[in-house]
């Protein structure tokens, strides 16, 4: 139990170390000069040289790295070239709402999609029902092979500007976290309703499910208690990678919805060429991707006993 | 290969695709950079059925031409993702170990990534563009294909003619460039499409945030983008370059599917053959009174028209432990999961009576089955729930049948574990099933079939799957059970010698019929049946001479669909006649509680 969480932790600072590397190595790969490129040629020297001092390019690469990971672990990102404001004030000020889009998609999309996999399982067993497996087949790919834009613009065009039931942008209440939840949530939804429904077919043919129902349970307890468990442990891996991908995705559909997250800001960042934001913001986003990757083995850690014992 | 309506359905589209990227240009090319100056910024009108954008171009010609463009740079970024890739999960298997594994582990931390931030981290760094865009959605296929060779590459790498070529030293690289790639190229080629299409939606989505194509080229992400601006006015102008990224997006994704399927070599479902009746049982018998379980006359067909079990006909007493006997497929399990009502799905099961306890087991509640009929299969090790703990799984049937509070359940699944002999029965219940050897989890599967009140215990292949020393242990705590409780048996088993060993009664079963019944101590001289008697004569013993070759029967069982008319052992049978490979003989009394379906028994 102890050393494979162990290994897990060590990977994940490796991988965090590769991250910052990335991300101070970035403005570096930028061809000619990040600061004349970002301020165009008509800039005067003198402004490009105070730049350029503020942002410590003069100095040799090695100084450049430790200053700017001393300036991680203080938190002082740098300043935006467009606003001067901190990058840190700006991520923090709108790392919230991307987190609580991001977290809501995922939490609908497994309420959803679970009970939906476990259904289609149940019905499709030893194949029965030729009709609903080949209808769930394909519904959830032609689901899953259009992008969370165009269900955002989908969206936007029927209930905010067709039936003008919904604010079509922005968040204000409860009721604008609607249509941008759904469209991150049908995605991932559909893939794991199709993972689930593999994994619930899978237990149902195993001796436990079989021994289980010559115990004669009831149809909730036998599949609530003996199957489930045993399905969430491939559900959930998928879930927690799918939330990084969903994280991803939650870029195009807060532009579409002009939310206020980091996914706008990265954007406008990467086309105003305000370097020093668009460095924080994908360090950031590359951060919690690898934080959801350890989160989700750690907890399978704990919820499948069996797991610990396979990774030795 | 193309099967399914789904896969017919995104070759069709991915067809259309191509032949659009092909013949789009050359046809409305022209009309597509046509400037109107009168006509900008129009929505839908019969001229121009998906409006005009800012220069006045007519929006329905730019979206059929865009589709060359767009599947150009999605093409580019699939080559790039999947050559780089390849290289990548090749390189383990010719790099030094240690080397090797350090590019393993940088895939797997990249497989993780999700392909758009590496895409906005080539934005950054190689500007704004297609090119930018067409590397970075590259750099993001890469991993996923880097993680197939490597699997596909492992999965060669087992083969004998690649264990034969490193036996010789060939050297890696060659082995990987001669051996391995070309086994591996089609499900890599396959997988391809599937890159395409993930290509083309992420450069479509990157165009529409405005950091891909910038004009005056155009691809469909962003004529979205352009549209998108409109889409309060004139919502229409965003309907064809979503459609279309939509439509491309469920084509080459479905059509990758199943190429991706193939190239994974599933195997293809057999279309269902016509349905027949069941066949009508047989030799009803008498009823069996006091019996614990009275079968006649039980069937079990699959919708193929298949019937593996033909009117078998059998009975267990109190405290008496029957045994099953016959080859694998024989239908002896099948006999056995139809007593218990676990006939899989379709298979269907029909019976002249079928009686558990004197009671039509139709007219029993899922209370009195579940406490009163016990199983314990073959597996141990598969047969208890690997989520849950001993204890729970054990102390469910007093709760769900029983009514017992859960303290009440758990103190009784203690107490029934203690009774089969598990060391620490405490501290086993607080355990998972992995924690447990074989042996003990036979055991504790055991102790759940005496949770309830069981009548009748049915064991299908119970010691199979353990060591010797063990096996002879879950004997004698079978006999134990059964001896303390009352309960009848019925037990599977495909070796007579243990069933010589353990039971009272033999049922011999062969294609899927009851050939002969006996009480165990006429077994070994007393059989009448020839089967029974070459089962018994294939036995080695301590006289066996070891100079001749151990006895076998000659031939073997015919398959549940090839059973004939006549006796099915007639073609294997010594004393066989013209009669028997016409007339099926019945299962008929020979002397006290004997009975037998050979028309030569003497």
């Amino acid at each position: 139990m102890r050393r494979p969480l162990i290994r897990r932790l060590v990977r994940f600072a490796v991988s965090l170390a590769v991250l910052v590397l990335a991300a101070f190595a970035m403005i570096h790969l930028i061809p000619g000069d990040p600061v004349r490129a970002s301020l165009g040629p008509a800039a005067p020297v003198e402004l490009v040289e105070t730049r350029r001092a503020a942002l410590g390019l003069d100095l040799p690469p090695h100084e450049q790295l430790a200053a700017y990971v001393s300036g991680l672990v203080t938190g002082d990102m740098g300043t935006s070239f467009l606003t001067g404001e901190p990058v840190t004030a700006v991520i923090a000020a709108r790392l919230p709402n991307t987190l609580a889009l991001a977290l809501l998609a995922t939490v609908v999309a497994l309420l959803a999609a679970v009970p939906l996999g476990m259904w289609a399982a149940v019905r499709t067993e030893n194949g029965r029902n030729r009709g609903t497996e080949a209808t769930f087949g394909s519904v959830t790919s032609a689901v899953v092979a259009i992008p969370e834009f165009l269900y955002a613009i989908a969206l936007v065009a029927v209930f905010a500007i067709g039936l003008g039931l919904l604010p079509p942008a922005g968040k204000a209440g409860p009721e604008s976290y609607l249509l941008p939840v759904l469209a991150l949530a049908l995605g991932p939804a559909a893939m794991i309703a199709r993972i689930a429904r593999v994994e619930t077919l899978r237990v149902l043919g195993t001796d436990y499910v079989r021994l289980a129902r010559a115990k004669r349970l009831p149809a909730a307890r036998l599949h609530l208690r003996h199957v489930l468990p045993n399905t969430l442990t491939a559900t959930l891996t998928l879930g927690g990678l799918l939330l990084g991908s969903l994280i991803a995705g939650s870029v195009l559909v807060e532009y579409v919805f002009a939310w206020p997250g980091l996914g706008g800001k990265i954007v406008e960042a990467i086309t105003q060429k305000d370097y020093p934001v668009a460095q924080g913001v994908i360090l950031v986003y590359g951060a919690i991707v690898l934080l959801v990757n350890l989160l989700v083995d750690v907890v399978l850690g704990v919820l499948d006993p069996t797991s610990a014992i396979k990774e030795s | 290969m193309l099967r399914t309506p789904a896969a017919i359905a995104g070759a069709a589209l991915a067809a259309l695709m191509v032949v659009l990227a092909v013949i789009g240009p050359p046809i409305w090319g022209d009309a597509a950079e046509l400037v109107n100056a009168g006509a900008i910024l129009q929505g839908s009108s019969a001229a121009h059925p998906l409006g005009t954008d800012n220069l006045g171009r007519d929006l329905l010609a730019r979206v059929l031409v865009a589709g060359r463009y767009s599947l150009q740079l999605a093409l580019a970024a699939a080559l790039i993702g999947a050559s780089a890739g390849i290289v990548l999960g090749a390189l383990p298997s010719v790099l030094p170990a240690r080397a090797g594994r350090l590019v393993t582990g940088a895939v797997n931390a990249l497989v993780a990534f999700p392909g758009l931030l590496l895409a906005m981290f080539t934005a950054v760094v190689a500007g704004l563009g297609a090119r930018g865009a067409v590397l970075g959605i590259g750099a993001a296929i890469a991993p996923g294909f880097a993680r197939l060779t490597q699997t596909l590459a492992a999965s060669v790498s087992g083969a004998d003619y690649v264990a034969a070529a490193r036996m010789l030293r060939v050297p890696r690289h060659r082995i990987l460039a001669r051996h391995v790639l070309p086994n591996i190229a089609e499900p890599l080629i396959l997988n391809l499409t599937q890159a395409l299409g993930g290509a083309l939606l992420g450069l479509a989505g990157m165009s529409f945030l405005g950091l891909g194509v910038q004009p005056p080229d155009y691809d469909w992400g962003r004529l979205l983008f352009d549209g998108f601006g409109r889409i309060y006015i004139h919502p229409e102008v965003a309907l064809g370059p979503a459609a279309a990224i939509a439509l491309a997006g469920i084509g080459f994704n479905l059509l990758g599917d199943a190429l991706a399927r193939r190239a994974a070599r599933t195997p293809v479902r057999t279309p269902r053959s016509r349905q027949e009746r069941p066949a009508a049982a047989a030799d009803a018998g008498e009823t069996e009174p006091g019996a614990v379980l009275d079968v006649a006359g039980l069937t079990v067909t699959f919708p193929s028209g298949v019937t593996p079990v033909r009117g078998v006909s059998l009975s267990v007493r109190p405290g008496e432990i029957v045994g099953l006997v016959g080859e694998s497929g024989s239908g002896k399990s099948l006999t056995a999961a139809a007593v218990g009502g676990l006939v899989p799905y379709p298979g269907t099961v029909s019976h002249e009576r079928l009686r558990l306890c004197g009671e039509d087991v139709a007219n029993l509640s899922r209370k009195q089955l579940g406490t009163s009929l016990a199983m314990v299969f073959q597996d141990p090790m598969a047969s208890l729930n690997p989520a849950l703990k001993i204890g729970g799984q054990l102390a469910e049937v007093a709760v769900v049948h029983q009514g017992a509070t859960r303290e009440d359940a758990r103190r009784r699944a203690v107490d029934r574990l203690g009774h089969v002999h598990l060391p620490e029965p405490e501290k086993q219940a607080a355990r998972h099933p992995h924690q447990l050897s074989g042996g003990m989890r036979q055991r504790a599967v055991i102790a759940m079939g005496l949770m309830g009140d069981p009548k009748l215990i049915i064991a299908d292949e119970p010691t199979t799957a353990l060591d010797v020393t063990v096996q002879r242990q879950i004997l004698r705590l079978l006999r134990e059970v059964v001896e303390e409780s009352g309960a009848g048996a019925l037990f599977i088993s495909h070796d007579i010698a243990v069933v010589g060993e353990l039971c009272d009664r033999v049922v011999v079963m062969y294609a899927g019929r009851v050939v002969e019944e006996l009480p165990v101590d006429r077994l070994a001289d007393g059989a009448a049946h020839p089967y029974t008697r070459a089962l018994i004569s294939s036995l080695p013993d301590m006289d066996t001479d070891r100079a001749l070759p151990l006895a076998s029967i000659p031939g073997r069982q015919p398959a549940p669909a090839e059973v004939g008319a006549g006796c099915a052992f007639a073609p294997r049978c010594p004393l066989a006649t013209g009669r028997c490979a016409t007339d099926r003989p019945a299962l008929e009394a020979h002397g006290h509680d004997h009975r037998v379906a050979c028309w030569e028994a003497s």
